[in-house]
């Protein structure tokens, strides 16, 4: 399959990728790990007619805790994350969701932000902001903004994103202390999209009271959703096995996916109920175990 | 149309490419170095892995003009001076083939993967090989293959 005809641009700068998006406003696409794009341009699904290479931009593949904060610059592959022991060890949600994006030669590719900047609801990273309270950057004309991952994705496959703006880092809040988190996906093979998945964050105190939760559901609606009621149930009760059982319950009610190849709607909002209650276990366990 | 250099298996090479070719056309087509081959077309099955900067990746999901500057590797660099890579020798030795279509793909995913993980578990290298589709072996003689490589490197095969 041969995409239709584009011009390629690789600008050197982040002010020189800008201002090509400023020239071509929506007739041009970036082009990261390109896992999402070329696929789409090659069933002419897309058919940019500039294609903005941001591969050539130095200093945007930086992964590092600074300031209370863990910045993933928008060229970080999703392979990096995966084989980071400081990621396994202190943010196993990031390293769950890292293993299960698509297959490891498509995660030699593909980057952290990109799969936040496709808005894909079937993609993985979305889910996992969603529970991590995560803040993207945005570089345009004027500068930097940053705006929360919870006003990012406003339909599917839209954003907030400006068409002269580029997703340069997303932001994640360094965990509490007795934190834990997992990501936890039914996939039919190795590099589908999720039938469902659940990513969940949780710090415990010192008597094993929950005292922050997120919740965020992958493929189980148009958008990535936040489960919110299911986060607001979880905030200061021990998560014992009638608690976490319960906060299923209204993940899946908060849920709203529909019939398709992969399953029914009941099916899969089944799949979250269960996928959430797990995802918790695990979660409360890491954070217990002092990760 | 652009001009794009790239070193493909230590050779130098400049081409003039449209920015939409496919790496794995530019090898295939224009190189003709058609060890690399077409599966899907649809980034799932691996049959076109090639190694960019040392890395495994699927050379239909990448424009040739990406490739510009950079070093390849491809399955016609495994066998030096005649000789096999202990990693195709794996491959005969253990019959980790049967139609043989996934097979240049296989090698090269599970030659960075050597790289990298000398000592591999069987776990590690069934992660290892998940983006590459076989639809004969049913798997069991490639993971034999790949360890059949990593002993074969460990007491300094290549």
């Amino acid at each position: 399959m041969i995409p239709a005809a584009f011009e390629y641009h690789a600008p050197a700068s982040l002010a020189d990728a800008v201002k090509l998006l400023g020239q071509h406003g929506d007739e041009a696409k970036i082009l990261s790990g390109g896992q999402s794009l070329i696929p789409l341009m090659k069933l002419r699904l897309a058919t940019p007619r500039h294609v903005v290479d941001i591969n050539g931009i130095a200093g945007l593949d930086y992964l590092k805790e600074e300031d209370g904060v863990l910045r993933i610059g928008a060229l970080v592959r999703e392979a990096d994350l995966e084989d980071s022991e400081f990621i396994r060890a202190r943010y196993p949600l990031l390293h769950d969701t890292s293993r299960v994006v698509a297959d490891p030669l498509v995660r030699n590719l593909a980057t952290v932000c990109g799969n936040l900047a496709h808005a894909d609801p079937a993609n993985d990273h979305p889910a996992a902001m969603l529970a991590l309270g995560a803040e993207v950057v945005a570089t345009g004309p004027r500068g930097e903004r940053r705006i929360a991952i919870t006003s990012f994705f406003t339909g599917p496959f839209a954003t907030a994103l400006r068409g002269d703006e580029v997703l340069t880092e997303v932001r994640v809040p360094v965990p509490l202390p007795r934190s834990g988190g997992a990501y936890l996906k039914l996939e039919r093979k190795v590099g589908d999209f999720a039938t469902a998945a659940v990513a969940v964050q949780v710090a415990l105190d010192p008597a094993g009271t929950c005292v922050h939760a997120g919740v965020g559901l992958t493929n189980a609606g148009t958008v990535p959703i936040k489960a919110r009621r299911a986060e607001g149930f979880l905030r200061g009760k021990p998560l014992d096995d009638a608690t976490v059982r319960r906060a299923g319950e209204l993940a899946a009610e908060e849920a709203d996916p529909v019939d398709d190849v992969r399953g029914s709607a009941a099916y899969k909002r089944d799949l979250v109920r269960v996928l959430t209650a797990r995802a918790l276990r695990l979660a409360a366990g890491r954070a217990g175990a002092g990760r | 149309m652009m001009r794009v250099q790239l070193t493909v298996n230590g050779e130098r090479h400049e081409v003039e490419v449209e920015p939409r070719l496919l790496l794995v056309h530019l090898l295939r087509d224009v190189l003709r170095l058609t060890g690399t081959h077409i599966g899907c077309d649809t980034t799932h099955c691996g049959a076109c892995t090639v190694l960019l900067e040392d890395r495994p990746v699927k050379s239909c999901t990448v424009f040739a003009v990406q490739a510009n500057g950079k070093r390849l590797m491809t399955v016609e660099g495994l066998e030096r001076n005649g000789t096999l890579h202990p990693i195709q020798e794996g491959f005969v030795q253990e019959h980790g083939l049967q139609c043989g279509y996934c097979t240049p793909g296989m090698m090269m995913t599970s030659y960075a993967f050597l790289k990298r993980t000398p000592n591999p578990s069987e776990d590690e290298i069934r992660h290892a090989i998940s983006g590459n589709l076989c639809r004969c072996t049913g798997y069991v003689n490639i993971v034999k293959a790949v360890q059949y490589a990593a002993a074969r490197l460990q007491e300094g095969g290549a």
